[in-house]
């Protein structure tokens, strides 16, 4: 299959872009390249900050870049610009040429095969220009309704770090000298709020809540959105410490999203052929509870972590990573897959410069049966987080270490809320330990996790 | 000063278009504008397996148009350097006001500036082949360490910011600003057992800094060391306890716990937990905090700050006392206060806001090890990951990469990677002594703010802390509350 046009509903992109995009391939390849890959890229933004009901910043612009990366034979370099003058992209292919002179020989190097290369066909709904179609006023209403509801909420919210809205628009386009060429827009729009609560004894809390969506319609309301910010702020007032203890822990679809992110980590084929993971070389056996199966799917409609290709061209797909607890697969682009002698995944991402990394489409923990509230009635005593601090995680070992606060669970009930304490435990027993996973799978980013429950964790405190 | 003017030399720019866009900003009623023009050329390499695997060079150049009305700011960018471009990003952020249009001063006015980081040749412009020589020597020095060291990845880069700031009030500053930076990680195994190490460093050097000063050697060495050591760390302890932090990079406390909170903007708005301290005391008398941008070729310095007002040494805690905050032009108007010549910008696609440069402690009198000896359980944490605060809590916490148990006032057994949480306002009044070895960081600091990334510099003497929480998985002690 060498169908490398972009098909697909509604939009028949055939713009100026792909033609740079095309002449960088071929006059990389006249310049002496055994192989070339360009992408270019174009994007508008907008936001818009409303603090206690005045407008405090506007901004609006575009931009755009290219960057191309070139083979000779087994060396690669790559170089951008965000320059589209003739002068600007001339010295931008000749110091790619020059680059790869110094790089090593890499016999697992290389773009794609030509097979390999394609699209996927159909409206795959990632583009609204309706993201810009409100009046400016109304943009700026959007972010005061979100802060005004935050602040009408409760007499304890007096202050607010605002309501926001935002909306961006991007469009990318992939050339290689296997002769794909390919392009697709993507929209995007969000309105957010983050109020502050005071308590008697005037120790603040700060909490927020947000809605995005690739098309306005899809926008929850800023009153929606104002009131849940002002709850999850409201619940944090009065924060204790607790004594140290090994106790059950419940994480919000918030934070256990960035659970999944470490097996994300883990089994990213980058971190895999190195072995900087200690999922490397687990492929087929038990890394999780029964009940865990995690899915990366690019191929979802209107998804955040959707594309019709990857980036460096390769159609994405659906990959089963985990199933009821058994690693699958592993999270690949080309080159990782060539190291451990298996096939891209179609996750490659592909920045301006370097050489592509490894991006999740739509990537997921398949949702349970139970409600939060369900599992959470099952808790004598436990800790509800909503908020994680800091970057404690190492992938290497699995040690896991982080700043937390929440809710503590008692008799089944949320009770009091906590904060300045850690949670603590290792990935590679906290993966078989997700003893309860909920129905509440929502997406608002690439990744998404409903709330799951954690045994045998360490929460840190006096 | 050498002047370099090069965006007039490079882009034709004269003063006579600087006053056009200006009065193109203000054509709405805005009462300051200002133009940041950025040049941006950066380089970097990488070597996995002991192969030159990646290397990238690249050019980003646009100008950022601000204009402010009271506690409103417009903003809109263009990459495009083209008067018609620059003209249409005026009036874009323009519309913030709506008014009768107001006039820039007329002749721009040149503050003398430091010259903080003199390189004769930008590092950016130097042979690639001394570059890739020092990837190549960092994973051979880092391979030759142990046998144990399996894995090594070892990255270069550099780049050399070019920038101009021109105001409606007359201001006008340029600056050539170079960085560039060295990182090793390596990963050790044994059978059965793997851990990680990591070190790096740089500054506003040339490329000489890395064949003389630091070299590659230097960084691998460090990163197979601490690679080595984790194979054999042991759980580290849970809960509060004594807290000693070595000199240098485990100043990411005052970045975290004091630093943010004390930036203008959150104290403007009353958001941080440090508003309204400002004469009370914060930290024990012992702790005197300071952000300061004007240290040679360190990694946070700048000759002027990103809205062309040159940066200084600011004294935020003095004996224990909140003296400052760390501000920008609008705060400064805002809050009546001075500029300390902070306000700072990723780029120029980003609104300037107050940032940190070099923030770290003063010296004390304590001997380091009577500060050791002093501690009968706790622990001793010399180098650490990143840190986060929740300026509004004031909960922050840092990341312990490595640390030891203190038993009996010795240094024991390593322990395994550890966040440590505490509480903003009131950590700096258990710090009970200070040691007389200030240390500031090798060079490695990037700090986040609001999705705006700059490189900043941290450093402490040796701490001791008299209660943190410490966030293992081992039990306190034998026979406690632990179920």
């Amino acid at each position: 299959m060498s169908q490398t046009e972009l098909i697909t509903k509604n939009q028949e992109l055939k713009t100026d872009l792909r033609e740079i995009a095309q002449d960088i391939v071929r006059r990389a390849m006249a310049g002496g390249a055994t192989d070339a890959e360009c992408v270019v890229r174009e994007g508008d933004e907008f936001s818009t900050l409303v603090r206690l009901g005045q407008v405090e910043t506007l901004k609006e612009a575009g931009s755009r870049s290219i960057g191309v990366r070139i083979f000779h034979g087994q060396r690669s370099a790559s170089t951008y610009s965000s320059d589209f003058s003739g002068d600007a992209l001339d010295r931008m292919l000749k110091s790619a040429l020059e680059l790869a002179r110094i790089t090593s020989e890499d016999p697992f190097s290389g773009i794609p095969e030509a097979s390999q290369l394609g699209s996927l066909a159909g409206d795959l709904d990632l583009y609204s220009a309706d993201v810009y179609s409100l009046p400016g006023e109304e943009r700026i209403n959007y972010a005061r309704r979100a802060e005004k509801a935050a602040l009408d909420y409760d007499p304890r919210i007096k202050n607010s770090e605002g309501g926001s809205f935002d909306a961006a628009t991007g469009h990318k386009v992939l050339a290689n000298s296997h002769g794909f060429v390919g392009e697709y827009q993507r929209s995007y729009c969000s309105v957010a709020a983050v109020p502050i609560a005071r308590s008697e004894n005037g120790a603040m809390q700060r909490d927020y809540w947000f809605s995005v969506a690739r098309n306005l319609g899809r926008l929850d309301s800023p009153e929606e959105v104002g009131k849940i910010a002002a709850q999850r702020t409201l619940r944090r007032l009065g924060g204790r410490k607790v004594k140290t203890a090994k106790v059950p822990v419940v994480l919000d679809p918030m934070v256990a999203t960035s659970i999944l992110g470490h097996i994300f980590e883990g089994i990213n084929g980058d971190s895999v052929y190195r072995g900087a993971s200690f999922l490397a070389g687990k492929l087929g056996e038990k890394i999780a509870g029964d009940h865990v199966t995690v899915i990366d799917d690019g191929t979802m409609v209107g998804g955040f972590g959707t594309s019709p290709f990857d980036g460096e061209g390769i159609p994405t797909r659906r990959t089963v990573a985990i199933e009821k607890g058994v690693l699958k697969s592993y999270l690949l682009n080309t080159y990782t897959a060539k190291k451990l002698g298996l096939q891209t995944t179609g996750n490659a991402s592909r920045g301006l410069a370097g050489t592509p990394g490894i991006g999740p489409g739509n990537y997921f923990l398949e949702p349970g049966k139970k409600t939060p509230k369900e599992i959470i009635a099952d808790i004598p005593e436990g800790l509800y987080v909503t908020e994680f601090l800091g970057h404690g995680a190492n992938l290497v070992t699995g040690d896991y270490s982080r700043g937390a606060s929440g809710l503590w669970i008692s008799g089944g009930e949320l009770t009091y809320p906590v904060e300045e304490i850690t949670v603590a435990g290792n990935l590679k027993e906290m993966f078989f330990n997700i003893s309860e996973i909920a129905s509440d799978l929502e997406f608002r980013g690439a990744m998404a996790c409903p709330t799951i429950r954690i045994d045998g964790l360490i929460v840190g405190g006096e | 000063m050498d002047k370099n003017r090069f965006f007039f030399q490079h882009y034709g720019l004269t003063e006579h278009d600087l006053e056009r866009y200006l009065a193109a900003a203000l054509s709405a009623g805005g009462e300051y504008a200002d133009l940041y023009f950025e040049y941006l050329s950066s380089t970097s390499l990488m070597v996995d397996e002991s192969m030159v695997k990646s290397a990238s060079q690249g050019i980003s150049a646009g100008c950022g148009v601000r204009v402010v009305v009271g506690e409103r700011t417009g903003y809109a960018y263009t990459d495009d350097l083209s008067s018609e471009r620059i003209l249409h990003a005026a009036r874009t952020a323009a519309l913030i006001a709506s008014g009768p249009s107001k006039t820039p001063v007329v002749g721009f006015q040149e503050k003398p500036t430091r010259s903080l980081y003199p390189v004769t040749l930008p590092s950016v412009d130097a042979e690639i082949t001394a570059k890739v020589e020092l990837v190549m020597r960092a994973d051979a020095s880092a391979r030759a360490y142990d046998p144990r060291i399996k894995e090594v990845r070892a990255s270069y880069s550099d780049e050399l910011r070019n920038i101009l700031v021109v105001g409606s009030d007359g201001t006008f500053a340029e600056d050539s600003q170079p960085l560039a930076r060295m990182n090793v990680s390596c990963i050790a195994k044994t059978e059965g057992n793997s851990a990680r190490g990591s070190s790096g460093g740089g500054g506003r050097v040339a490329l000489d800094f890395f064949f003389g000063e630091k070299t590659p050697e230097y960084f691998a060495k460090e990163s197979a060391r601490q690679a080595i050591l984790q194979l054999d760390a042991r759980e580290a302890p849970a809960g509060e306890m004594e807290v000693v932090l070595g000199p240098g990079w485990p100043g990411v406390l005052l970045h975290e716990a004091v630093g943010h909170g004390l930036e203008a903007d959150f104290n403007r708005k009353q958001t941080s937990a440090f508003a309204g301290l400002i004469g009370k005391r914060v930290a024990s008398e012992k702790c005197t905090v300071v952000d300061n941008g004007t240290m040679p070729w360190r990694r946070g310095s700048l000759n002027v700050d990103d809205e062309g007002q040159p940066t200084q040494n600011t004294v935020l805690i003095e004996n224990g006392i909140l003296k400052g905050y760390l501000s920008d032009k609008l705060s400064s108007r805002l809050m009546g206060m001075a500029d300390t010549g902070n306000g700072r910008r990723e780029s120029y696609e980003h609104i300037p806001m107050p940032r940190m440069t070099n923030t770290y402690m003063l010296a004390g009198q304590d001997d380091p090890e009577d500060i050791i000896r002093s501690v009968k359980h706790g622990v001793y944490a010399v180098n650490f990951g990143g840190g986060q605060v929740d300026i509004t809590s004031g909960k922050f916490v840092f990341s312990a990469s490595e640390a030891y148990l203190i038993e009996d006032g010795r240094v024991t057994a390593p322990i395994k990677g550890a966040t440590l949480i505490g509480n903003g306002p009131d950590v700096l009044t258990r710090v009970s002594m200070v040691g007389n070895d200030l240390k500031l960081d090798e060079g490695v600091g990037t700090c986040g703010k609001d999705g705006q990334a700059v490189p900043v510099g941290v450093g402490i003497p040796t701490l001791k802390v008299d209660r943190l929480t410490v966030g293992g998985t081992a039990k306190k002690d034998p026979g406690g509350f632990m179920q």
